[in-house]
Formats: C-alpha cells, sequence, structure tokens
C-alpha cells in the first residue's frame, strides 16, 4: 500500500515538474515580449486567444449556452433583484442611483476610482458603493450579494468586449497593468511556476485531468462545477496560487486586481460569457 | 430557495411539453469539510414532485450524492387548462411550491 502511494506521489511531481522543466527556455523570451509590449503598443501577448469555453467538455458547454441550465443565472436573476432593492440607512437600491445603466459598465472595470485614489474592479466598487453611498451593512469580497450583483452587471455586457480602456491604458492605469503582468510572468510557490509557464506555455496540454486552458478571464464571475457554486476571478487567482504552494493574497487586494487589469489587456478581442460555466 | 422554471404558457391539446425545473440549494452530502475541517452537516432536498390538476405526474427522489442546484428536465402531455404545481421538499420538510397556469389553445378554426 505504502509503496503504491509513494509511486503514485512521484507521478503527481513529476507531472507538476515536467512542463516547468521544459517552460524554463521560452520563458525569457515571453518576459521580454511583455516588456516591449506595454512600452509601445500593447499587443496582445498569447499568439491565439481562446476563452476558456473551447477547454470545456461539449456537455460544459451546453451547460452554459442555455440560460435555463446554466446556474449562473441564479445569480444573475439574484443580483437583478439586489439592484433593486431598497438598502441601508439611506434606504437606497443601486437603481436609484444608477437608473439608467448603460449595459457596458461592467466592461469599464478595472479603473481608477479618484475618490478612493485606487484601481478597484467591479466587485470593489460595489462594495465601495454598498457601504458609502447606501450606508449598508459592508459586504464581503465573496459573499452572495456581491457575486449575484457582480454577475448581474457582467451579465448585461455579455456579448460586448471588455478590453477597449486596457487597450491603451490611461496613465492612472498603466501601473496597474504593468504590475499585473509581473506578477503573471513571476515565478511563486514551492513549485517555482508562473500563471505564464501554464497558462501560456503550456496551454492545450493535461495537468492530469484538466486541459489547461489560456487563464482568460471574460466569463467571470464563473459556476465552476468543482465549487458547486459561483466563483469571483480572484477566487480563482487563489486556487492557482494554492494550486503551486504559494501564498495566496486576500480577494480584493491590489495584486490581484492588477492581476485582473493585465489579463484584460492579454485577452483583447474576447468577449464576455457571465455568467461562464467551467470544470 | 430559489427556482427556475420553463414552461410553456399556452399549448396546444395533446402536446408533448419540455419541462425544465433548476432550484438553487447547496445539496450539502454531509462528508464535506469547511474551511477549518469540521463537517458541514447533510442539507439536501429530498423529493421533487410535479402535480397537474391536482395529480401526480411526475416525482424524483435526491441523495446525497445529487449535485448542488438540482436541474430537472420533464415532459408533460398537455390535457387541459389549469394548474401545474411544483414541489420540492428537503430533509427538514420544508416544502417550495410554485404555481403555473397552463392554458389550452384550440387552433381547430
Amino acid at each position: 500500500m505504502r509503496s503504491a502511494a509513494a509511486s503514485l506521489l512521484i507521478v503527481i511531481i513529476a507531472n507538476f515538474l515536467l512542463p516547468a522543466a521544459r517552460a524554463t527556455v521560452p520563458l525569457t523570451n515571453t518576459l521580454s515580449a511583455s516588456a516591449s509590449a506595454s512600452a509601445s503598443a500593447p499587443a496582445p501577448v498569447a499568439s491565439l486567444i481562446q476563452s476558456g469555453y473551447h477547454f470545456q467538455s461539449s456537455d460544459t458547454q451546453s451547460l452554459q449556452d442555455d440560460d435555463f441550465k446554466n446556474p449562473g443565472m441564479l445569480w444573475v436573476d439574484t443580483g437583478r433583484q439586489y439592484f433593486n432593492d431598497a438598502a441601508g440607512l439611506k434606504n437606497q437600491a443601486c437603481a436609484s442611483c444608477h437608473e439608467k445603466l448603460a449595459s457596458s459598465v461592467a466592461t469599464t472595470f478595472p479603473k481608477m476610482n479618484q475618490h478612493l485614489g485606487a484601481v478597484v474592479n467591479l466587485t470593489t466598487q460595489i462594495q465601495h458603493c454598498r457601504s458609502q453611498h447606501q450606508q449598508a451593512e459592508p459586504i464581503d469580497y465573496e459573499s452572495e450579494t456581491a457575486l449575484a450583483l457582480t454577475a448581474f452587471l457582467a451579465n448585461q455586457a455579455r456579448g460586448q468586449r471588455a478590453d477597449h480602456h486596457v487597450l491603451a491604458p490611461p496613465a492612472t492605469l498603466k501601473q496597474a497593468v504593468e504590475d499585473g503582468g509581473r506578477y503573471f510572468n513571476q515565478r511563486r510557490g514551492q513549485l517555482n511556476l508562473s500563471c505564464n509557464n501554464c497558462h501560456q506555455d503550456s496551454v492545450g496540454k493535461m495537468l492530469r485531468g484538466d486541459l489547461i486552458s489560456e487563464g482568460q478571464s471574460n466569463g467571470y464571475p464563473i459556476y465552476r462545477l468543482e465549487w458547486q457554486s459561483l466563483g469571483s476571478l480572484h477566487r480563482r487567482f487563489r486556487a492557482c496560487d494554492i494550486g503551486v504552494r504559494a501564498q495566496p493574497q486576500a480577494l480584493g487586494s491590489d495584486t490581484y486586481i492588477n492581476l485582473e487589469a493585465y489579463l484584460k489587456q492579454r485577452g483583447a478581442g474576447l468577449l464576455i460569457e457571465t455568467p461562464a460555466v467551467r470544470r | 430557495m430559489k427556482t427556475r422554471i420553463s414552461i410553456p404558457a399556452t399549448a396546444k391539446k395533446g402536446d408533448i411539453l419540455n419541462i425544465k425545473t433548476l432550484a438553487s440549494h447547496p445539496m450539502h452530502s454531509g462528508f464535506r469539510r469547511d474551511a477549518i475541517g469540521a463537517l458541514v452537516p447533510r442539507d439536501i432536498i429530498n423529493i421533487f414532485r410535479c402535480e397537474y390538476q391536482g395529480q401526480l405526474v411526475f416525482e424524483a427522489e435526491f441523495g446525497p450524492g445529487t449535485a448542488a442546484n438540482p436541474f430537472l428536465s420533464f415532459h408533460l402531455r398537455a390535457d387541459e387548462r389549469g394548474n401545474v404545481a411544483f414541489i420540492w421538499i428537503d430533509q427538514q420538510g420544508e416544502r417550495t411550491e410554485e404555481l403555473r397556469f397552463l392554458d389550452i389553445v384550440d387552433d381547430e378554426h
């Protein structure tokens, strides 16, 4: 029994290490390529840009395609309700201020919030609105309320491109995109892997039972079958960081928001799919 | 419990209708553990029933192995105008009931 378990462990470790060893050479190329890209005209880093949808089985794809079957639509429905429900000391709903909601609003994040003096994403903006403008109980980043509102707003923008503001980012966002790109290419954790090692160099290969996708962010929040629930992009970041045995960052942290900004630029041209269904 | 039901509002007599339901429920199996390692108690929907004019037309039993947010798809023959009731009963015996009115339209003229 023990020797069988030990040999299984070796196979698992070998599976992690082999792609990493192969990826050592092209890594330097990609690093310099992304550095020069951010210096001059921004160019998509991946040569072929494909949504995570193309890496799913046909069953999972059909779950996403049918708005009725898609379990993520439960959150979209709840989000619509939260958007119109009055809350907080001021007894105002989101809709009280955002009466004429542009369907594209979710595509404009992450962006600089001048009042906060920081780059925010859609969810941290919702958290801010909730506690400051509505003066309601603060909501957690991964709470059902935050997920539902984020999913509802992102779903409004389904089918739209999400990259117009990061293709040529304003000065206030440029730093975030660059920092995010650095995080993407930085090796970390006990397995010493960068995001880039899997989601750029090893796209299409198998990681044990799973096909490695490009790590695109256009479907978030996603319904992940493994989670049996809707989850945020930052929850996915944490899962990857834990997977390479690195210290995961906090949900809604600057590091992850920067990474989110970089991923938007990297996935330029993709259409929003929220709520996407993934394995 | 939040539910979604897909059923046409009108049908011709004798039509076979495809009905789809989705219920939002965590379906905790009783074997999962939370972040600090404590067992999450079992919490599942036991039974789903669909009644057409008070008569049982479809029934499903769920177990602890059923995934979260259970989705069902089944067929119903439209015989008469009337209410279609969708009932979910969880392990505490709590009922969630939704009613939809099905109208029969006549296109014989």
